[in-house]
């Protein structure tokens, strides 16, 4: 046990200390950040460039209402020119387009008669705003034709939603699922992601030993497995120092950005605002629907599933960073790795496409069940499973406690399957490694 | 023979159909130099990789000091293996009191013996750096502290002089003595023969998995030596009757006279009284070369080599 905290030690330290492992720990979240940063101000740059520009000439003037700069960003009544002229100077000036509206006999023909000029065709999100407007200028003209009070007409197309509940009464909300979801792969996604690289860490360290040739001394003091869990242990209190820092980090950059830049959420909630078509009770609805989602959401079982989630993720790293250990051991060089990858990072790969397409439909289906009790695919697809909650109907204990049993079963395997092949293998040089030559180190 | 600190019997290791040791059994006296020499391929890393509990014998059994050697042993055992290797990016101090840490000694004793050897080397300068930023011989130097600074009871160095200048292999070889004299036992395997001649108490030459030469090297020598003296002789009088003796005496053979009344000739004494044949020449004649032809270890190598066959 000592030799094993003494193998620990020295891993972590090893790691930690890596150069580039410090250069990968600070600068990636402050390139995440750069990035995210430079998203927001494409778009906000975007919003007011000229090039965004849209010029209005209304000659019927029954529409300035609707156009105006208060209701749609970025546009300019240019009333006092004419179609030509306005034409030959959209042309020239850096602008997105030129909405022409014909003078006629009645709204209903100036809107007919609309036409928005442009270089390029407009998309479909551009052009969307300007036909809303003109929409809800012409329906305020029929209703008035017809008779009817704006305020009858709105309750005639008041909207409606079907209430969904659960058989116990309780109130479920509708697109819940989708963020459960969602939630559940980016779990399953956080694992794949830290097994790939932290095993892929696992595997170099093993490589590491094997070609400086000082495997052969360390193994003369301390047995090959010992040698295995220390370096797995190791690398991954290192990974998960990385993680708690990058976490730390992303936070408070995250804090300091939205306050210091004033690139706040209002300003993306004003946008959503605009899109919506500026129905102040939509958006009402829209903040109710969404303080609802946050209510539900603080509403999962956290405790639980934080623990589970652990157990998972850490049941999964284990499996397969065992198996890149092996890896390390069987080869001489980094290149030769690549042909075991691909096997490697197979099952992780159809774990996450088994996730999308089955959890997201029916998590509790058969399908979902039994790829989150099979081994090799359990984390992860666990892992997205777990957020829809834990119980009857719902992941149902037996199937988490037969998952944890498998798993932790085949990490026993794997890890015997492992030390077998990195016991002969560290002090195999010089040969190229055949999945061949490996089944007869299992076997010897 | 001091009292064995390993005795070996009966050892047998196959991989996969081919037999690495074959029934192999010899035993290691305490506080001496012994020599594991073969060809390559013999079996010699296979006996020093079960010594150092790196693999594991099929049959036979190992007493390590008195009882079947265990797990426990390996702190008691330094390993000097033929392909060396550190750290490279590692700081040697620490290093050094890693590996003395993983068998088994504590933090403090490691660092007080890191200092000894250190200041013995003169490189205390080195406990910082990095051993990428070393020469070969440097990085050999700090590999051979690392095998001994826990103080082993039992050395197993493997080609130990390899990558040192010979300077530096001086310096080397009389550790090892002096690691001998303090009571530590060494098993040296090399093919640099003359080392073995001048460090080994004793020898095993392991050849196709087998012993078979073991034994102290003098006495080793003597048994193969061919018996025979080399003599050049000063004929002072009454060269007739000499003449006449040396070629009526069985035992010499190979005779050449040489310019004034010089005679070189070699006298076979295996099975002959060598003192009375001897006094009979020296009556005539007075001596000028005697010399008792000792066959050197490489000769002992090559000779039993082919004798069993390559």
């Amino acid at each position: 046990m000592n030799k094993l905290r003494l193998i620990i030690k020295r891993e972590y330290l090893a790691r930690i200390r890596n150069r580039s492992f410090i250069v990968m720990t600070f600068m990636s979240p402050m390139l995440f950040i750069v990035m995210l940063a430079l998203i927001l101000w494409l778009i906000q740059f975007n919003a007011t460039n000229s090039d965004t520009k849209v010029w209005i000439l209304d000659e019927s003037a029954q529409f300035e209402e609707v156009l105006s700069a208060q209701t749609l960003s970025n546009v300019e009544l240019i009333n006092q020119l004419t179609l030509d002229e306005a034409l030959a100077e959209v042309a020239e000036k850096e602008v997105m387009g030129l909405l022409y509206i014909p003078k006629a006999d009645s709204v209903e023909q100036s809107a007919e008669g609309a036409v928005m000029y442009s270089k390029s065709s407009f998309s479909i999100q551009m052009i969307t705003p300007f036909e809303l407007a003109i929409k809800s200028k012409l329906e305020e003209e029929r209703l008035k034709n017809l008779g009817i009070d704006q305020v009858q007409f709105d309750e005639v197309t008041r909207s409606y939603s079907l209430k969904n509940q659960n058989y116990q009464g309780e109130l479920n909300l509708k697109g819940i699922n989708e963020i459960k979801a969602f939630m559940g792969g980016a779990f399953g996604y956080l694992l794949m992601m830290f097994i790939i690289i932290y095993g892929g860490l696992v595997m170099r360290s093993v490589i590491e030993e094997k070609s400086s040739r000082i495997i052969e001394v360390i193994v003369s003091s301390v047995k090959p497995i010992e040698l295995m869990i220390g370096k797995i242990v190791g690398t991954t209190l290192a990974g998960l120092t990385q993680f708690m820092i990058w976490i730390g980090i992303a936070f408070v950059l995250f804090v300091l950005l939205f306050i210091g830049l004033g690139l706040g959420l209002d300003g993306l909630f004003e946008r959503e605002q605009l899109t919506l078509g500026n129905d102040n009770e939509a958006f009402l609805q829209f903040s109710q629907q969404l303080e609802g989602y946050i209510q539900a959401v603080l509403q999962f079982p956290w405790e639980s599933m934080a623990f589970f989630f652990m157990l998972f993720f850490i049941l999964g790293y284990l499996i397969y960073s065992s198996l890149y250990a092996a890896i390390g051991a069987a080869v001489d060089q980094e290149t030769d790795t690549q042909q075991f990858m691909f096997p490697i990072v197979l099952p992780l790969i159809f774990a996450m496409y088994i996730g999308f397409i089955s959890v997201f439909d029916a998590p509790h289906g058969d399908i979902a069940v039994f790829f989150s009790i099979f081994p090799f695919t359990a984390p992860i697809v666990m892992l997205m499973r777990l957020p829809f909650g834990i119980g009857a109907n719902l992941v149902e204990v037996w199937q988490l406690i037969l998952s944890l049993i498998l798993s932790f079963t085949t990490f026993l395997g794997i890890l015997w399957l492992s030390a077998k092949i990195y016991s002969v293998g560290i002090l195999m040089h010089g040969q190229k490694p055949s999945l061949k030559k490996i089944f007869r180190w299992i076997k010897s | 023979m001091k009292p064995a600190l390993l005795q070996i019997d009966n050892l047998t290791k196959t991989y996969q159909g081919f037999k690495a040791l074959d029934d192999f059994s010899v035993q290691i006296p305490q506080a001496s130099i012994y020599g594991l020499l073969g060809p390559n391929g013999a079996g010699k890393t296979t006996l020093i990789r079960i010594l150092n509990q790196i693999i594991y014998a099929d049959n036979g059994t190992i007493l390590f000091n008195g009882h079947p050697l265990n797990a426990e042993d390996v702190s008691q055992i330094g390993y000097l293996p033929e392909e060396r290797g550190l750290y490279r990016n590692m700081k040697i101090g620490e290093q050094l009191v890693y590996l003395a840490t993983l068998k088994g000694m504590s933090v403090e004793q490691a660092k007080a013996q890191l200092s000894f050897w250190f200041e013995k080397f003169q490189i205390q300068s080195w406990i910082d750096k990095k051993v990428s930023g070393l020469s070969k011989g440097m990085a050999q130097k700090v590999q051979f502290i690392s095998t001994v600074l826990h103080r082993p009871k039992l050395l197993i160095l493997d080609e130990p002089f390899s990558g040192f200048d010979p300077v530096n292999a001086e310096v080397i070889k009389n550790e090892i003595i002096e690691l001998k004299n303090n009571g530590t036992t060494v098993i040296l395997s090399t093919h640099r023969m003359e080392s073995v001649q001048e460090l080994c108490d004793r020898i095993c030459l392991i050849h196709q998995s087998k012993k078979i030469l073991e034994g102290e090297v003098y006495d080793l020598q003597q048994q193969a030596k061919d018996r025979v003296y080399h003599i050049r002789l000063q004929i002072n009088e009454n060269r007739p009757s000499l003449e006449k003796f040396i070629s009526s005496c069985e035992a010499i053979f190979d005779v050449n006279f040489t310019g004034e009344n010089k005679v070189d000739l070699k006298l076979n004494y295996a099975d002959q009284d060598a003192d009375a044949i001897l006094k009979d020449l020296l009556s005539t004649s007075s001596l000028l070369h005697l010399e008792d032809q000792i066959p050197s270890v490489q000769e002992l190598f090559v000779r039993n080599i082919k004798k069993h066959g390559n």
